[in-house]
C-alpha cells in the first residue's frame, strides 16, 4: 500500500453508479455530493420503450443508460477516467491485483447476480452493477458498494465471475478511475448547462422520451387487460424500475430535486430552491402512483389500470409543465 | 418526501440492509436517509423473484416425471430466462431448446455440459440431476 494515500471512505449512496463516481472523486481529491455527481451527468430523463423487451418486459427507464453519469461527470468536471477493459478473467483479475497492491482504489462494472453479499431477493441478472475495490485480505476483495451501508467483503472468485459475466451489457471486466490532473470544481454555468440539458430532453416532443414517454406509457396500462397476469407484471415492474433499482425513491426524482437544491446555492440562482420544493411534491405523487399499483398487484385492493393510468398521465403533465417552467427560467439567466 | 415518512417496514427482500433514500431532514436539507424497506417495493420484488420461482418449479416436476432436462429446471433455478441463457453460453436458443428434451440433453457431451454447468455456476454432475 501507498503509504500517501488516505483511507477509502466509503459513503452510502442511493445509485450505484453516481455513488461509485462520486466516492472516488472525493478520495482523489475532489469532494462531491452524490447529488451534484447525478445532476452535472444530466442522468435525469425518462424512457419507456415497449419494442426493447428485457425479460419479455418493456425498457422502462427513468435514467440515462449506464456509463452516462461516469462519461458525463467525466466530462462536466474535466476529469479523466482511465478505463480498461479485459479479454479474460485472468487478466482482469492479475490488473485488479496489481492496481489495489498500488494502492489504488478502482471503480468496477459487475452483474449484480453474482454478488454474494448482495440480499438474495435483489440478485438478477442486471449487468450494470457498480461498486469499489478498496483493498484485498487474503482470498477476499475488500469492497465498497455504495448502495450497502457498510464496506463489504467479496470472494475472489465471486467477484471475478460477477466482472466477467456474459450478455446484454458485458461489463469485460471493466474497472476506471481518475486521474486528477485536470480537475475543476463545478461552475455555475457547467450546472446550469446539466439542467438545461435535462429539461429540453424531459420536453422533447417525442413519444417514447421525456414527459412524452410518460404519456405514453399511460396509455398502454390504460389497455392493460385486468384479467391478464402479464398485465400486473407490467405494473410490477414499471413499479421495480422505479423504487426498487437504487433510485434515491421516486425515480430519482428526489435525488435530482436534491441536486436543484444544491445547484440553488452553488450558482446563487434562488429561484432553483423553488423548483426543487416542486420536484419533490412530483416524487410524492410518483410514490403515490408506486403504492397505489403495489396494492393492486398484491390483491389488496382491485386492479383497475384506467385509474393507474390517470396517476401516471397527470404526472406526465406535471413534468412536462415542471421542465416547460424551469427551462424558460434559464432561459433568463 | 419528509425524513420522517421515510418508510421503515423491514421488508424481508432487503435481507437486513437498508437502502439510502432522498428526503428532506427538519432543518429543510435534502439528504440521504437509511430506509429499512417500503411495502410497495417488496411486492413488487417478490413479483419478479416468484417469476422465476413458479417457472422453476414447475420445471422441477416436469424433469422428475422425465417430460425435460434438469437444464430447463437450472436455468429457472438462476434466474434465466432462454435469451439470458443463450447470451451466457454463446448456445443458440433453438438448440438450448433442442436441451430441453431429455433424450438430446442425455447425449450432451463434456465440452457443452461444462459451458452451461460454467454458466449456471453449476458442476457438470450438479446439473444432470434437479435437487
Amino acid at each position: 500500500m501507498r503509504n500517501s494515500s488516505p483511507p477509502f471512505q466509503h459513503r452510502h449512496a442511493a445509485h450505484c453508479e453516481s455513488g461509485v463516481v462520486a466516492n472516488l472523486l472525493s478520495h482523489h481529491g475532489l469532494p462531491i455530493s452524490e447529488p451534484m455527481t447525478f445532476g452535472l451527468a444530466a442522468a435525469l430523463t425518462f424512457a419507456y420503450l415497449p419494442f426493447i423487451r428485457i425479460q419479455e418486459m418493456p425498457l422502462v427507464a427513468y435514467r440515462k443508460p449506464p456509463r452516462a453519469i461516469l462519461n458525463g461527470a467525466s466530462r462536466a468536471l474535466g476529469v479523466r477516467f482511465r478505463i480498461e477493459r479485459f479479454r479474460s478473467p485472468q487478466e482482469g483479475e492479475a490488473r485488479l491485483d496489481e492496481l489495489l497492491t498500488e494502492g489504488r482504489v478502482v471503480g468496477l462494472q459487475t452483474s449484480v447476480y453474482w454478488l454474494t453479499y448482495f440480499p438474495e431477493d435483489m440478485r438478477f441478472h442486471f449487468n450494470a452493477h457498480n461498486l469499489v475495490a478498496y483493498g484485498s485480505d487474503g482470498d477476499d476483495y475488500l469492497v465498497s458498494d455504495p448502495v450497502i451501508e457498510e464496506p463489504v467483503r467479496c470472494a475472489r472468485a465471486d467477484l471475478t465471475r460477477a466482472r466477467f459475466a456474459r450478455g446484454v451489457l458485458a461489463p469485460h471486466g471493466l474497472l476506471y478511475y481518475p486521474e486528477l490532473s485536470a480537475a475543476r470544481e463545478p461552475s455555475p454555468a457547467m450546472i446550469i448547462r446539466a439542467i438545461r440539458r435535462v429539461a429540453r430532453m424531459m420536453i422533447v416532443p417525442l413519444p417514447f422520451v421525456g414527459a412524452g414517454g410518460i404519456r405514453t406509457m399511460g396509455r398502454k396500462i390504460a389497455r392493460l387487460d385486468p384479467a391478464s397476469p402479464l398485465s400486473a407484471r407490467l405494473v410490477g415492474h414499471i413499479v421495480r424500475m422505479q423504487e426498487e433499482i437504487g433510485t434515491g425513491g421516486a425515480g430519482f426524482r428526489f435525488l435530482f430535486a436534491a441536486f436543484l437544491q444544491e445547484a440553488s446555492e452553488a450558482t446563487q440562482q434562488h429561484q432553483l430552491a423553488e423548483y426543487s420544493n416542486r420536484l419533490m411534491e412530483i416524487g410524492d405523487e410518483w410514490r403515490a402512483f408506486a403504492l397505489a399499483a403495489a396494492r393492486m398487484v398484491k390483491g389488496r385492493d382491485r386492479f383497475d389500470p384506467p385509474a393507474l393510468a390517470s396517476l401516471v398521465q397527470h404526472l406526465a403533465q406535471r413534468e412536462k409543465s415542471f421542465f416547460k417552467d424551469l427551462r424558460a427560467d434559464l432561459a433568463r439567466c | 418526501m419528509e425524513s420522517r415518512d421515510v418508510p421503515q417496514e423491514r421488508n424481508v427482500t432487503l435481507g437486513g440492509y437498508h437502502k439510502a433514500v432522498y428526503a428532506r431532514d427538519e432543518s429543510g436539507r435534502i439528504v440521504p436517509v437509511k430506509s429499512a424497506g417500503w411495502e410497495a417495493e417488496e411486492t413488487v420484488t417478490q413479483q419478479a423473484v416468484a417469476i422465476f420461482q413458479v417457472k422453476a418449479k414447475a420445471a422441477r416436476l416436469r424433469a422428475l416425471a422425465g417430460e425435460c432436462s434438469p437444464l430447463e429446471y437450472w436455468m429457472y433455478a438462476r434466474r434465466m430466462d432462454l435469451s439470458t441463457l443463450a447470451q451466457n453460453t454463446g448456445i443458440w436458443r433453438w438448440r438450448i431448446r433442442r436441451h430441453f428434451r431429455p433424450a438430446a440433453f442425455a447425449r450432451l457431451g463434456d465440452p457443452l455440459l461444462r459451458r452451461y454447468a460454467e454458466a449456471l455456476g453449476l458442476s457438470p454432475d450438479a446439473l444432470r440431476r434437479v435437487p
